[in-house]
């Protein structure tokens, strides 16, 4: 895999690095734009030190001739406008021999964890190119040199960077002949880094972050209120959400704490119209009480966690899925809810509008478990296309006779009457209660609420979406969330080798659906389980509530490290060759 | 529909459910109050939603018959900022007990008096945890002795009407449980009267607290009415006995009305920021 080659590579990834300031998050979205434009996918990942502003950063990108959802594994290149902290991003950004670690001479050497890797140096002074051509800046010296060595056409990068100065056009000339230079100094690399051509037939392409695809999904599926308090990485979700909303009739309001705006939502959506939070970790934890007033009150609302890595504070900008259990057994008493992890970032878009979905059926809380890898990478997909779902709740007509808010039905589901309707006027309780929704410390009224309100969730078809199973074979890679893109990857390069693994990434992680999961791994023997916390939480899950195969292996590490693909890859072979026992 | 039907009367307003309070709680009165202001206010029970956390006092929506929405502890003003801001047609109105608000839901009522939105928040203060049978509140005496606080708690009393003028409450008054019709009138006003409009109502625990029962000798008008100017209307409250009932300020600040689209577009309209 260190192997230098000229054959056209599918799949490339290059980190643009420098201090705060020195504009490569910039560099690296237009890098992004024009690939997208030119007809390729990729993925950029923005990774900043712990300062608030004006610290290192990277942009992690990787472009590729195939949709893709995760990184790789390594780096072909490291670019650094300058090298200040820039050695603290060595973890993420491995390099290997047939790496290139390119830097500006007048910024000193490159440092020693990236030269150690045997990686051959380049030089590009880009302050010295930069100062000859006035009014132009160093990262357009990288991002000259980064889109040649990518092979994307001159004229996209030129295209996007003329876009993207619509006010400042008169810099455009600076910028153009800077990105000239630094394309003329990457000539000398040859065809090394270049990419396969695109695919030729290109269906409409989005380019977006997992946090907006969750704040579009959710306007998709009707969520028209929205109450939230400021947390990394949820915040730019809500941010994507405070404009865009008002434009389809809906409401924001940034809530003081989140106990106030997860019972803002609960009452916004006891209102009739429905209500979406989103946080992180520490969020959720404080919002368990009144998902436990959803679920006794049967009040649809829809939690989006993009977890981060904790617990506590934790590592508030790195991702991890580590919030599992919460999610799954976080709240007091018997409490069933909707447990729905994306796996992609389109399927942030696709999974949360599932979930708005869910919810207003189920009239319960919805989990929506992302994380700060889909939140805040941005990605180039194929356009989600509409599922259509959205939410419809079943309400109660006015007028209907003997009206009982919590009526036992075969369903579970019972009609709910929105406040304004005469004659159904009644008070949602999350006191335990009869039928009519009077409190009752009863016990047959709490043994039937509890079983109607576990029923409606299990009794319920969630068709095919439940999980992505794909593939073929007796060894099974279950996993969720954001490894799936790792894993499938895995399987693809075990494939090559001759193994046969299939996939199964869980969508539905509540309610437990054994027997879909008994069907997937039908002929399977061995089971890889793939997550990415220290604990297992996953694997637990799995092993309460699920029957698996008598071998299964646990593959996990917690963040900020992304599981890569070749780790999976590791772990298929080394099961391939265990005979079940 | 006919919206011209003559107003509804007060007992029209309540439930068929029976109070689980003890003989004698000033939280009777109370819900008594409601139903006349209420009819007074003239809106239907099912455009009126009463929203309460947990509590002897947040017991209070069940007992009548406009919809309701019995929360958790200390979180009612967030449930109702919620339901007021997703549905402004409706009147809406939080209540709840003196632990529920000013201990546990705290930090809700600073930001409800803060953010002004358009909703009555009544609060039946009995300076005691009644439903947990009696452990001291905010509003407790610091020398007052229970199980929990054998020696009193030492600490100095919250001032719920200050804090609601200094946080930008815009109607501030105190009424007594012992006389319903004043409670109503007080009521009505405070439904009426627009943005975040506040009542302490003093409603005896005649079980944890019995001599709440000489409040009915202590509680005497507001010497005078109530004043637009949150300074004057602050020195008068830190001023008084405790017990000056009535409207005591009547502010003007705007109402807090959420950011709203200039053109209702179609989900489908915002797909074009996100296409390469
Ligand atoms: C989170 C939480 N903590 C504690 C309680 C227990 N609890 C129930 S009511 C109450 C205090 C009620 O006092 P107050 O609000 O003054 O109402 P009152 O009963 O006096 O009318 C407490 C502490 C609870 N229900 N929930
Ligand atoms: S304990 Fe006190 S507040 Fe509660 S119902 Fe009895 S008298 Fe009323």
């Amino acid at each position: 895999m260190t192997t230098t080659t000229s054959t056209p590579r599918t799949s490339v990834c290059i980190a643009l690095c420098g201090s705060g300031g020195a504009g490569v998050m910039t560099a690296g979205n237009l890098l992004l734009e024009a690939a997208a434009q030119a007809g390729w996918y990729g993925l950029m990942v923005r990774s900043s030190g712990p300062q608030i502003r004006g610290g290192e950063a990277a942009a992690l990108m990787r472009i590729a001739t195939h949709p893709i959802d995760c990184m790789d594994d390594r780096f072909d290149a490291i670019v650094a406008v300058d090298w200040q902290n820039i050695h603290r991003f060595a973890d993420e950004v491995p390099l290997d021999r047939s790496s290139l670690i390119v830097g500006d001479p007048e910024q000193g050497a490159p440092p020693e964890v990236f030269v150690k890797s045997g990686a051959r140096a380049v030089e590009l002074p880009m302050k010295k190119i930069a100062k000859g051509i006035p009014g132009s800046w160093p990262n357009m010296i990288a991002l000259g040199f980064a889109s040649q060595l990518l092979g994307i056409p001159a004229d996209k990068v030129k295209a996007v960077v003329a876009r993207s100065l619509k006010k400042g056009a008169e810099q455009l000339p600076a910028s153009v002949a800077a990105i000239e230079a630094g394309r003329a100094a990457a000539a000398g690399e040859g065809a090394a880094f270049t990419l396969a051509a695109p695919p030729a037939a290109r269906a409409k392409r989005w380019l977006i972050t997992g946090n907006q695809a969750a704040g579009f999904g959710a306007i998709r599926g009707g969520v028209r209120f929205v109450a939230a308090y400021p947390i990394t990485p949820a915040t730019e979700l809500l941010e994507y959400m405070a404009p865009a909303l008002p434009q389809v009739g809906g409401v924001l309001v940034q809530a003081e704490d989140e106990l106030a705006s997860v019972n803002m939502i609960v009452g916004a959506s006891y209102g009739g119209v429905p209500a979406l939070t989103a946080t992180a970790g520490p969020g959720l934890a404080l919002m368990t009480e009144a998902l436990g007033l959803a679920v006794a009150a049967e009040v649809p609302i829809v939690v989006v966690d993009v977890m981060r890595g904790g617990p506590s504070t934790g590592i508030p900008a790195k991702s991890e899925q580590s919030d599992v259990s919460i999610a799954l057994w976080g709240l007091h008493g018997d409490a069933p809810r909707l447990v729905i992890a994306p796996n992609s970032i389109a399927d942030c878009l696709t999974a949360t509008q599932w979930a708005v979905h869910l919810a207003e059926a189920l009239q319960a809380p919805a989990i929506v478990l992302s994380d700060q890898f889909f939140g805040q990478a941005r990605a180039v997909t194929d356009r989600p296309a509409d599922s259509g779902l959205v939410g419809e709740r079943l309400t109660a007509p006015a007028g209907s006779e003997g009206y009982k808010r919590y009526a036992v039905t075969d369903s579970g589901v019972s009609p709910m009457a929105i406040p304004g309707t005469p004659g159904l006027a009644y008070t949602a309780d999350g006191l335990e209660h009869s039928e009519r929704g009077i409190p009752s410390s009863g016990a047959a009224d709490h043994r039937v609420q509890l079983a109607k309100r576990e029923r409606k969730l299990v009794a319920h078809d969630y068709g095919a979406q439940w999980a992505d199973v794909e593939g073929e074979g007796g060894i099974a890679v279950v996993t969720f969330g954001s490894c799936t893109g790792a894993a499938r990857e895995a399987i693809a390069r075990a494939r090559a080798d001759g193994v046969n693994a299939r996939l199964v990434s869980m969508r539905l992680l509540a309610p437990a659906r054994p027997k879909l999961l008994a069907a997937a791994l039908d002929g399977v023997d061995r089971v890889l389980v793939v997550e990415q916390n220290h604990g297992g939480q996953f694997l637990r899950y799995l092993r309460a509530e699920f029957e698996l195969p008598r071998t299964v292996r646990s593959f996990r590490h917690p963040g900020p490290l992304p599981i890569r693909p070749e780790e999976v890859h590791r772990q298929i072979l080394a099961l391939e060759e265990e005979s079940p026992r | 529909m006919n919206d011209m039907a003559v107003a509804l009367q007060p007992a029209a307003y309540k439930s068929d459910y029976k109070p689980i309070w003890c003989p004698g709680c000033g939280d009777y009165s109370v819900l008594s109050a409601f139903t006349k202001a209420f009819s007074m206010v003239g809106r239907k029970p099912e455009e009126i939603v009463v929203v309460s956390g947990i509590g002897c006092s947040s017991r209070l929506p069940a007992y009548l018959s406009s919809y309701g929405f019995h929360g958790v502890h200390g979180r009612a003003l967030a449930a109702a900022t919620g339901l007021k801001l997703a549905r402004p047609d409706l009147t809406v109105v939080a209540s709840g007990g003196d632990g529920d608000g000013y201990s546990i839901g705290g930090n809700h009522f600073l930001h409800a008096c803060r953010r002004n939105v358009d909703l009555t928040y009544v609060v039946m203060d009995n300076h005691v945890y009644g439903m947990t049978k009696g452990q001291p509140s905010p509003t407790t005496e610091p020398d007052w002795q229970s199980k929990l606080s054998p020696t009193g708690t030492g600490l100095r009393v919250f001032h719920p009407l200050v804090v609601a003028l200094a946080a930008g409450a815009n109607f501030v008054a105190r009424a007594f449980s012992g006389d319903p019709n004043g409670v109503a009138d007080i009521l009505a006003e405070a439904i009426r009267h627009p943005g975040f409009s506040f009542v302490e109502i003093l409603s005896p625990c005649v079980t944890f607290r019995p001599e709440q029962r000489n409040w009915k000798q202590a509680v005497h008008p507001a010497p005078v009415g109530a004043t637009d100017d949150p300074a004057k209307a602050a020195r008068r409250i830190l001023s008084d006995d405790g017990f000056n009932v009535g409207i005591l300020y009547r502010g003007n600040r705007p109402v807090y009305r959420p950011p709203v689209g200039k053109a209702k577009k179609q989900p489908a309209d915002l797909e074009k920021e996100f296409e390469v």
